[in-house]
């Protein structure tokens, strides 16, 4: 006895469903607002100066906002990029090679912009 | 590759507003891919302090700075409208002719009309 669920589950090319297409879209309904939010902000600091950007960056509310749009953002850019390198990248060893930099360069600028989020959030 | 035919490819169609305004889908994403490069020196520089922020703040200032900036402003509107209408098609909504047609000039009318009204305010605000 096997459900429909479970003779779906891990097929696909990529053996594993739907989870890339779900996250995908996901992550851009959470970007919608983000992405909305942080235009505002950013024609709102225009010309303004570091202890400006400080004071606003450092407030909880725009800080954690930044933290969901860097988390939501990073994630959406790696599973785009991923698609686009393997509709268009054929050579295997070339894909795989662009995949990893794909993963690991979003993963640290996450982490190094999210750091430097926290920085300013925690005082320097 | 072997010496088997081919099926037609992207040269042979005639452009059109369905096939263009999705090739600019995935050209502003990863253009936007690029542009994280940016938001996390920004961020990096608030964080070490007002000179490293000076640097980024004269990049921004100067014409090419400026540029790269327009680019990236209509970049996140248009991928951002065309992300909502892709997010309809998920829902099987709007997939007729006429529906797609119309809202493929929607989509690049917002993003023009949001990139504009974006640097008119930016301008007031800050010059």
């Amino acid at each position: 006895m096997r459900t429909a669920l479970g003779r779906v589950r891990g097929l696909g090319s990529a053996k594993e469903g739907t989870h890339h297409w779900w996250m995908q879209r996901l992550t851009a309904i959470a970007l919608i607002p983000l992405t909305l939010w942080f235009a505002i902000s950013l024609i709102w600091l225009t010309g303004a100066e570091h202890a400006d950007v400080v004071a606003w960056l450092g407030a909880p509310i725009p800080g954690a906002l930044m933290l969901l749009l860097i988390g939501a953002g990073f994630y959406h850019l790696k599973l785009g990029v991923q698609v686009v390198v393997e509709d268009y990248v054929h050579a295997e060893a070339l894909k795989v090679a662009c995949l990893i930099v794909n993963s690991f360069g979003c993963i640290v600028l996450a982490l190094a912009s999210a750091l430097a989020v926290l920085s300013v959030m925690l005082g320097g | 590759m072997s010496d088997r035919p081919l099926s037609p490819h992207i040269q042979v169609y005639r452009p059109q507003i369905t096939s263009i305004l999705s090739i600019f889908h995935r050209l502003t994403g990863l253009t936007l891919g690029a542009g994280t490069l940016l938001l996390a020196w920004w961020l990096i520089s608030a964080a070490i302090g007002p000179d490293a922020h000076a640097d980024a703040q004269w990049f921004w200032s100067s014409w090419i700075g400026r540029l790269v900036l327009l680019g990236f402003t209509f970049s996140l509107f248009y991928h951002l409208c065309n992300g909502i209408r892709h997010l309809f098609w998920d829902m099987g909504m709007g997939f007729d002719l006429k529906t797609l047609h119309a809202t493929g000039w929607l989509v690049l009318a917002a993003a023009s009309g949001l990139t504009v009204l974006a640097w008119i305010v930016g301008y007031a605000v800050g010059g």
